[in-house]
């Protein structure tokens, strides 16, 4: 038994890579190990900003060896035959047996395979995980043709008995694995040998490199906190950024500075963002919420416990800063003035070559923002007002530097316009919801605008069948039909979307005003009752069910839609729904059969003085006990009533079909109990397409 | 500036010592000195020292000051630290040597950064330039937080795999000899040294061009000049790429990869003033780079035809 320690030492590994890439060399190493016969019993890998490292515990020292049975030609074959087979299995005629068979005697091979020694399994099993490495992306270097993700310096592989390391042996590309690593880059330069993975971590830690990156967020973290409390401020948390900064580190050290006063007056959004995006420095506020210091993680311990190094990161903030506040204020002059300077420069700025231009489909937005409002409870003049400066930020020079601020800057350019409150917060809410976790606007001129912008792009692209396929969607379609949906939905909107859509789509064929243009809005539908299904599958509603309701005129409108499929839902997870599904399904079989083979419609109605038996007067009487009541639960939009009645006839239904045969003999009862199961299927039928539901 | 505020002897204390010191390192390394190349480029990577030397198999070692413009950038000189116009410092070694990042730390060292009271970090930075139709891997390096360089090993120039790969380093040097002279304000950096009988700063310099361009760039160069200017060098790159590579006058086989290069390099300069004038949408701005990569492209491969890209006789 022994311990392998693997390190692969490189120029600088981009910081989102580190993780992956130590989990991957893990699994390859690991899986090709044992795919040649070794064990371990445990396994760990780390990384670094230069190093991927891998320690295997108790690998077993050599693989075990097997035996193979190989049947050749027959003993009788020609020479050439036999020849070919000794070539193959590398033995001689004396070697082989024989094998007697139904078909004559067979030569036979016996090749044992001898157990190979780790090391040459290591070797091998490493140069092929170097070699074949899945890097998001990697690159050559220098005249060499190995690719790594920055070119890799060192090799280290040592496997560890208890009377010492050994180096196994193993060159890849010129590079000669040895039992040497590098420390600290600036703080401890030279190489260190090693011998086991312990040594190994220990006198990386003297070296100043702190091998497990989930020891170097923590120590940030935690650093940064009792920093941040001693002066009074909490650091915003930021976990995305803290694995970052973890990886851009081997021996992390916090400074804690002040943003220079003439930029506290940036939005926090700014702030954060010129921070984060720029110089990844974390954000510090005060007890009142208001950012006032940068947290930034140096790499190295100095003379000057940091001063040299945290000044210059507060120059190079002040800079950073000084552009943000050149924008923030020009953009404010251009805000004050009403933002038709945007408006205009949004012209000249391509939306999609066949959709035209930014302000085209700012007016379109804002009209049919306009048509939206009073099915959202909106105000229609504060909601076209609100389209139309919604997107009046994109043309700023904020968000022209970050991108990722487009509505948070309209909302403070509107506020600083002086525009109503409800038009202000529509220019950032209106984007949401971005992501599954994205809180979906709710106060109606917000609604209107989201859904405007939201109907014309899915319109807009439909019309010019730009359409997603498979996983390709490059204008976020799939998100904006999800953003309908879940607008729609937590609003409780009742409308019709094809009515909706309309507008949007006269209008753009009056932009477009080409023979091209296709009117497609029930393949949009379509589309988004699709995305719905998705959305309403982590809801615990199966797909049949939604099927099942996608009948009727009313499909359109989404609640209302999926108010009948919960209500289904919760009936089909029953066992009286269950069951009246079966029956449902059994009516329309008989049903089915029987008008083909008589070339008939069987729904004229049954007749109850017809009924011979008590199970059909019965079944009778129930339809007509629950039809009405049906009806009208369907008809005041109480779907739950509706299915508690439906589910009502799963007793009598099952009764009919237990005591009657509805093929009779008798031509004129078997015509009334055909016309009776119609009965059945259509009160059903109320409620869905119910053939759509899956046993 | 007194020995109070820089209290390193060895620091640099002008504009123009940061270059020279430059010069001094990587002329020691080996690099061939030289010279700017004589057109309006928006970076050092397009000196064709760079761009068509990053080409085929033959060895190259050069470093140099590339006067850049970026049209956008320009603040009307009220800026203290963007500028129209500014320079780059560029190293370029094919192959790249395997110690590299030491020899670039190296350079800082010569400028007086002193390593063990700053922080060095190289930071993932992955160029690409859809004009050139190159890319490479590599990092910006950041000195206490500010990116001092970038730091390049080239996979595709022209859209050709670069074989061997180039080493690039390209430093910015207006920021960092601010940030070694310790000056906030680019503005009133040293250009030459403080004690000199006419002391005179960055923005002695460079100040009243700075507004004269930015008037220019922003608000008053003709759009519709440009844009003729645009398509006229884009015919010209492609007629000479279209002449026979035999020269009927000298009988000799001369490809005019350089010559039509230039018009490259014009074309791709005219988009960034257009740009800057915002007469060019989102659309139109993929096809105006588009139409720029496609010249690259073509340059590249006529450069790789040449006996400096590693055409020869016999291999022909």
């Amino acid at each position: 038994m022994s311990d392998l320690l693997i390190e692969l030492f490189s120029e600088e590994i981009p910081a989102r890579m580190q993780r992956r890439a130590a989990d991957d060399l893990k699994r390859l190493v690991t899986d090709g190990l044992v795919e040649a016969g070794l064990t371990y019993s445990g396994a760990i890998a780390h990384c670094t900003p230069r190093r991927l490292t891998l320690a295997l515990e108790g690998l077993t020292d050599e693989s075990p060896t097997t035996t193979e049975e190989r049947r050749g030609p027959r003993v009788d074959a020609p020479q050439k035959a036999v020849e070919g087979f000794l070539r193959s299995t590398g033995l001689t005629l004396e070697q082989l047996g024989q094998v007697e068979e139904k078909k004559g005697t067979f030569l036979l091979a016996r090749i044992t395979h001898p157990g190979r020694p780790a090391p040459q399994i290591v070797a091998e099993v490493l140069e092929r995980t170097i070699r074949e490495f899945p890097w998001p992306k990697s690159m050559r270097w220098g005249d060499g043709s190995l690719r790594w993700v920055r070119p890799l310096r060192s090799i280290l592989c040592i496997l560890v008995r208890e009377d010492g390391a050994e180096i196994v042996p193993l060159t890849v590309d010129g590079i000669a694995a040895c039992d040497t690593t590098e420390g600290h880059r600036f703080m401890s330069p030279g190489r260190i040998r090693v011998t086991s993975f312990d040594d190994y971590e220990a006198k990386l830690k003297r070296a100043k490199v702190i091998l497990a990156s989930e020891e170097r967020a923590e120590a940030i973290r935690q650093d940064a906190a009792n920093q941040g409390f001693a002066a009074g401020l909490e650091i915003v948390p930021d976990e995305g950024l803290l694995a970052e900064v973890a990886g851009l580190v081997e021996w992390p050290v916090v400074l804690m500075g002040r943003i220079a006063e003439e930029y506290l007056d940036l939005p926090p959004e700014v702030l954060q963002t010129s921070m984060r995006e720029h110089q990844k420095f974390f954000s510090a506020r005060d007890k009142s919420g208001r950012i006032t210091h940068f947290v930034t993680v140096a790499n190295r311990e100095t003379a000057d416990h940091g001063a040299t190094i945290l000044a210059g990161n507060g120059r190079v903030l002040s800079a950073r800063l000084a552009d943000a506040k050149f924008f923030w204020e020009n953009d404010l002059r251009v805000a004050k003035a009403g933002m038709d300077h945007w408006l205009d420069a949004l012209s000249n700025v391509t939306f999609h070559a066949k959709l035209g231009s930014q302000r085209d489909r700012i007016e379109r937005i804002a009209a049919l923002a306009r048509d939206i409002a009073p099915a959202v409870g909106a105000d229609p003049d504060l909601a076209e007002r609100a389209a139309r400066l919604a997107k009046a930020d994109l043309a700023s020079e904020m968000v022209y530097e970050f991108p990722e601020l487009q509505g948070v800057m309209g909302r403070y350019y509107a506020e600083a316009a002086g525009e109503p409150a409800e038009v202000a917060a529509a220019a950032s809410a209106h984007y949401a919801p971005l992501g599954p976790s994205d809180e979906v606007p709710t106060a109606p001129v917000s609604v209107a605008v989201a859904m405007a912008d939201k109907l014309d792009t899915l319109v807009g692209f439909w019309a010019i069948d730009e359409k997603p396929t498979g996983s390709k969607d490059p204008y976020a379609l799939r998100r904006a039909a999800l953003g309908v949906i879940r607008v729609v939905l937590d609003n409780k909107i009742k409308a019709s979307l094809m009515k909706l859509m309309e507008p949007a789509g006269v209008m753009l064929t009056g932009f477009l005003n080409k023979s091209g243009f296709k009117q497609s809005h029930e393949d949009l539908l379509s589309f988004i009752h699709d995305r719905l299904k998705v959305h309403l599958r982590d809801e615990g509603i199966r797909h049949d069910v939604i099927d099942a309701c996608l009948t009727g005129d009313r499909t359109d409108d989404l609640t209302d839609l999926v108010a009948r499929a919960r209500a289904l839902n919760d009936v089909v997870k029953t066992g009286d729904g269950e069951n009246l599904i079966q029956g449902y399904r059994r009516a329309k079989n008989i049903l089915t059969q029987a008008e083909e083979a008589d070339g008939v419609e069987y729904s004229y109605g049954a007749e109850r003085k017809l009924a011979e038996t008590d199970e059909e007067r019965a079944l009778f009487d129930a339809i007509e006990t629950a039809r009405p009541r049906i009806d009208a639960a369907l008809a005041s939009e109480e779907y739950p009533a509706a299915m508690s009645a439906l589910a009502g006839l799963r007793t009598p239904i099952d009764a009919f079909f237990e005591a009657v045969q509805v093929n009779a003999e008798n031509a004129i009862l078997r015509r009334n109990r055909l016309n009776m199961l119609s009965e059945i299927v259509r009160t059903c039928e109320k409620l869905g397409d119910l053939s759509q539901i899956s046993a | 500036m007194n020995r109070q505020d820089n209290p390193r002897a060895d620091a640099p204390r002008s504009f123009q010592e940061v270059i020279l010191r430059l010069q001094a390192y990587w002329a020691a390394q080996g690099c061939a000195m030289l010279q700017p190349y004589d057109m309006e480029v928006g970076a050092g990577t397009f000196h064709p020292a760079t761009t068509l030397r990053a080409l085929g198999p033959v060895p190259w070692s050069a470093a140099y000051v590339q006067p850049s413009r970026r049209p956008t950038d320009g603040r009307y000189g009220d800026s203290p630290n963007r500028w129209q116009h500014y320079y780059q410092y560029q190293v370029i070694i094919k192959p790249s040597p395997p110690d590299l990042q030491e020899l670039y730390l190296g350079s800082l060292a010569a400028i007086g950064i002193d390593m063990d009271l700053h922080d060095i970090r190289f930071v993932e930075d992955d160029w690409e330039s859809p004009t050139l139709g190159a890319w490479g891997l590599g990092w910006e390096v950041w000195c206490d937080g500010m990116e001092v360089s970038q730091f390049t090993y080239f996979q595709q120039v022209g859209g050709h795999d670069c074989h061997p790969v180039s080493g690039e380093l390209t430093y910015g040097l207006e920021r960092l000899a601010m940030y070694v002279l310790g000056c906030d304000d680019g503005n009133e950096m040293p250009f030459n040294a403080p004690d000199a009988p006419i002391p005179l700063t960055y923005g002695d310099v460079f100040r009243e061009a700075e507004a004269q361009y930015a008037r220019w760039n922003f608000d008053v160069a003709d759009t519709e000049v440009l844009s003729r200017h645009f398509q006229e060098a884009e015919a010209h790159c492609h007629a000479i790429l279209s002449q026979p590579e035999i020269d009927p006058k000298t009988g000799r086989r001369i490809v005019m990869a350089q010559p039509a290069y230039d018009q490259c390099i014009k074309a791709s300069h005219i988009f960034n003033l257009l740009d800057a004038r915002g007469v060019i949408s989102v659309t139109e701005r993929q096809a105006y780079i588009g139409r720029v990569r496609t010249l690259a492209k073509a340059c590249a491969d006529a450069f790789v035809r040449t006996p400096p890209g590693g055409w020869s006789e016999g291999a022909a």
